[in-house]
């Protein structure tokens, strides 16, 4: 059936209508972005124009002429639109990317983030930002009874930054406590590779956990690990096999014995919502992908916002200002031992008005519906293909095993209109198919996804190699892109 | 239950397809850990929600702020936020299939030759957090280009002390040593400077328009002084600025580190959009995300996120960063901007920002009890004023609907005004409550 859609593409016919792979209308007929001319003219190429710059100051300070587009509002409108039309995003369809958490993002975010009073100078006094200071207060404590943690600093700008940041908590704790000789950080094979990335950014050495045959934490592994040099343990959990850590007290338990510190990754933590906290579990620190779990929208890579929660006892090293309530109304203030800051002001500030608002909307009941669909529906649609997929039982995402080449996977379900799951990680599966289908996926959807997978596993090896064909671009070699860069229309 | 599309039929198709009869069964988790509590969140409808949130952020006093200080209002056109608010941009992820993500991928291809324009660098990356992570990022860059005999890194006396603290967080991993050098006369003291760096001078960094909002005159000196310490020269700016500055690549800049958000992004609290851009050899230490031109299949032009075999998913420790979600949508924004205000559109802005501040100085300088700006020299958005109680005329103002700030410069304590495109036409109502002051003192 797959082939036959192809040879329809090839023919440069749109194929509107159903889906051969489905039986459905298929979500990318909706999306179209495969449809028209498959480039669209930089605007640098629609016209430039060189100005001649004049200025009150004086000629030594000045550039003589400045090089830029010129184009009127008509075709700003119209570049752009159709560079929106040639881009995928979770308003066109799923995006299933494994760790990724892509959900549905409520459209009425936009309007809270559009309400005036979010237009406050950072360096106003508090008393003249206290709406400001008290929705960060409610956020403050909305997170920490959420993750089970006893303070949380909003200020870091994106997951890895709280990484970053909760990493050098712990260095300071460790300071104050005569133990900065500790110098290793413990990560497990399948982490996220930031947390690889953001110890070695904090000075510290890292190593690598290996996983054990059911893909989980080998425990024996880590008593060997841990020791006097052992300055944290970073775990997400569920792991990024959608596996618990179900040995977590244990875990917990030779860490702290060790003198380190245990630290959650929270990228996975949609699907523990209402059911299980970091803080219950015995780690000591975590951040919050704000814009994963409460579904703010990544725009294309970011802003998100990566909030850290700590225990009692890390709580005087949390960056400045923090946010305390005095008498009815709010004042910024700095913790004891505060590390500074990590970000000039607090961060993505829109980020976390709409994470506030969309946790307000659900409220308990509905938070844990959130987890508990997640779920569902991961192992819904890890029931529904034919890829094998080891391991198991899965939380919200699973990982499955192609059996070729897993991008030529990823690019032949691009022309079954779906965005493919993460590829080729972690490497402890062969050929990684990491899916993450979220909560906000219909039935529908998944069975959509379901069919595409299976089309896929059913073409000939050949064929997948020649995909896409039905997207703005066909498939692009970047290797040879990284081989002579060109990075600004000034190389081109 | 919010934007959960299962119908009861649908949601027991897939438990049997599973095989549990209660989704709960799925949770993997022991009991002994398991949350058997409530968080205590009441659930709102949308209508409820916005209300609820639009409550608490009207608790904000409603004044006209000329405050400044590293966050700049600008206009934005209606037309930023129609486009980038477009779910097919606002709702997508990174770009790692690029051939379903071709819009995005060429609008930061935009953005990163917007910045490569304005400083005259041969290489953008495409979205840092702010103006102060990127200066920490440059300072880790210069650690892991120059073979200095311990790492030091210099900066001026009157950097904020809220970037020096995030750049002091940003080198306390690798054990770099951030020292400052001095200025005087509110610019960079090149004789100060020429006394504090050496062979062990990593990297110097200087900003113009700088803290005071001076516009520095002899970087093409500290420049030279940089290179003759084989050290990086990083120079502070903005993306608005920069439209009428010389390029800072013109007078031997090596990195250019600032805000980008001054375009784009209408004050929200401080979120911010980083400039960075190096020269071409520093191309494969380049912190975050870059967008380079390649050619599909078929042999048309296609963009792709590029080199990142030095990122944090492929190289893990050691990667260049540890940047993976970053402020894309941001970047789209000041394409937009940018390309909506066309070449003359931005010199006319940046020139606005000149003249602005130097109305707006002439004026108080002529009410009784007040100096400015304190300092000669070119303002751009930024200057400092001298009278006798700062911390009282802040106050006054305050009651007259004015929001001000002082600073601390030099063992003064300074009024600062910044005035934009956005607060020049309550110039006169700022003059009044100064004026108000000076009467009633």
């Amino acid at each position: 059936m797959s082939q036959e859609r192809h040879e329809r593409a090839d023919d440069g016919s749109s194929d509107e209508g159903t889906s051969a792979a489905t039986g459905r209308e298929a979500p990318h007929q909706q999306a179209r972005w495969y449809a028209g001319d498959r480039y669209e003219p930089l605007s640098s190429e629609k016209g430039t124009e060189t100005v001649s710059v004049t200025s009150s100051l004086p000629d030594d300070l000045t550039r003589d002429e400045l090089e830029l587009p010129d184009l009127a509002e008509p075709e700003v409108t119209r570049h752009y639109t159709r560079l929106s039309q040639m881009n995928y995003g979770i308003d066109s369809g799923p995006i299933p990317l494994g760790s990724c958490t892509m959900k549905y993002n409520p459209a009425f975010t936009e309007d809270v983030a559009a309400h005036p009073g979010n237009r406050v100078h950072p360096l106003r006094d508090d008393d003249d930002k206290q709406g400001i200071l008290h929705l960060l207060y409610e956020l403050q404590e909305t997170l920490g009874a959420i993750g089970g943690m006893d303070a949380v600093t909003l200020q870091p700008p994106a997951g890895a930054a709280g990484e970053f940041t909760g990493i050098q908590v712990a260095k300071a704790y460790h300071e104050a406590h005569g133990e900065g000789s500790r110098n290793e950080v413990i990560v497990p094979e399948s982490a996220h590779g930031t947390n690889f990335a953001s110890a070695a950014m904090a000075g510290y050495d890292v190593v690598e956990l290996p996983s054990d045959e059911d893909g989980r934490v080998e425990v024996e592994a880590l008593e060997a690990a841990a020791g006097d040099d052992t300055a944290l343990l970073m775990l997400t959990n569920p792991n990024t096999l959608g596996l618990f850590e179900r040995s977590i007290e244990e875990i917990a338990e030779i860490v702290h014995e060790a003198g380190g510190l245990l630290y959650y990754d929270g990228a996975n933590l949609n699907s523990l919502l209402g059911k299980a906290r970091p803080g219950d579990m015995g780690f000591d620190i975590m951040h919050f992908n704000l814009h994963k779990t409460f579904a703010t929208p990544h725009g294309g890579g970011g802003p998100g916002q990566g909030p850290i929660g700590v225990g009692a006892a890390l709580a005087p090293y949390l960056p400045t200002p923090q946010v305390r309530e005095a008498d009815g109304d709010y004042e910024t203030y700095e913790p004891e031992h505060s590390i500074g800051r990590v970000h000039e002001f607090v961060g993505n500030w829109l980020v976390l008005v709409k994470a506030y608002a969309y946790i307000l909307r659900h409220g308990d009941e509905g938070l844990e519906r959130v987890s508990e669909t997640a779920v569902l529906n991961a192992n819904y649609l890890a029931s529904r293909i034919e890829y094998e997929v080891p391991y198991g039982p899965f939380h919200h995402e699973f990982v499955a095993s192609a059996d070729e080449d897993a991008a030529d996977v990823a690019k032949a379900m691009l022309d079954h209109g779906v965005h493919p799951p993460t590829t080729k990680w972690p490497e402890i599966v062969d050929e990684a198919l990491m899916t993450e289908p979220t909560e906000t996926e219909s039935k529908r959807r998944l069975d959509d996804l379901a069919a595409a997978f299976d089309a896929v596993a059913a073409m000939d090896p050949e064929r997948l190699a020649e995909t896409p064909t039905e997207t703005t671009a066909r498939r692009i070699d970047q290797a040879a892109a990284a081989r002579t860069p060109r990075l600004s229309w000034q190389d081109l | 239950m919010p934007y959960v599309t299962h119908s009861e039929a649908e949601r027991s198709e897939m438990l049997d397809a599973v095989g549990v009869a209660d989704p709960d069964d799925l949770f993997d988790i022991p009991d002994s850990v398991r949350f058997d509590d409530d968080y205590g969140i009441e659930a709102h409808s949308e209508r409820e929600t916005r209300a609820a949130v639009g409550d608490i952020l009207d608790e904000s006093a409603d004044l006209t702020e000329f405050l400044g200080g590293g966050h700049y209002d600008h206009y934005v056109p209606s037309v930023v936020d129609q486009l980038s608010l477009r779910g097919e941009f606002l709702t997508s992820y990174t770009q790692y299939q690029p051939e379903i993500a071709q819009g995005f991928l060429q609008a930061l291809f935009e953005f990163q030759s917007l910045v490569v324009e304005l400083t005259g660098l041969g290489v953008a990356n495409c979205s840092m957090y702010d103006r102060a992570t990127a200066l920490g990022e440059a300072a880790l860059l210069a650690d892991r280009v120059r073979a200095t005999d311990g790492d030091r890194v210099l900066v001026p006396d009157d950097l904020p002390d809220r970037v020096r603290s995030v750049l002091d967080n940003y080198t306390d991993g690798p054990d770099i040593a951030v020292d400052t050098y001095p200025t005087s006369g509110g610019t960079v003291d090149v004789d100060g400077l020429a006394d504090r760096i050496d062979g062990t001078t990593s990297m110097v960094y200087a900003a113009t328009p700088n803290a005071r909002g001076v516009l520095e005159t002899e970087l093409d000196a500290v420049g030279d002084l940089a290179e003759d310490h084989d050290a990086l020269f990083c120079v502070g700016s903005d993306a608005v600025a920069l439209s009428v500055l010389e390029p800072p690549a013109a007078y031997g800049a090596d990195v250019v580190v600032g805000d980008a958000s001054v375009l784009g992004l209408p004050t929200t609290y401080g979120m911010g959009l980083g400039l960075f851009a190096c020269r071409e050899e520093f191309l494969r230490q380049v912190p975050g995300r870059l967008v380079g031109a390649g050619e599909d299949g078929a042999d048309n032009r296609a963009y792709t996120l590029t080199l990142q075999t030095r990122e944090q998913h492929i190289r893990r420790e050691r990667a260049t960063s540890n940047i993976c979600t970053n402020q894309a949508w941001l970047a789209l924004r000041a394409a937009i901007h940018a390309t909506w205000l066309g070449p003359d559109g931005l010199v006319d802005l940046a020139e606005e920002c000149v003249t602005g501040i130097a109305d707006a100085c002439e004026r108080i300088d002529a009410l009784d009890g007040f100096e400015a700006p304190v300092y000669d020299g070119h303002h751009f958005r930024e200057a400092l004023v001298e009278t006798d109680a700062p911390a009282d005329v802040v106050d006054h103002c305050r009651h007259a609907g004015i929001a001000l700030r002082t600073v601390e410069d030099g063992g003064e304590e300074r009024l600062a005004v910044c005035v934009t495109d956005t607060n020049r036409d309550r110039v006169d109502d700022l003059i009044d409550a100064l004026d108000g002051y000076g009467g009633g003192a």
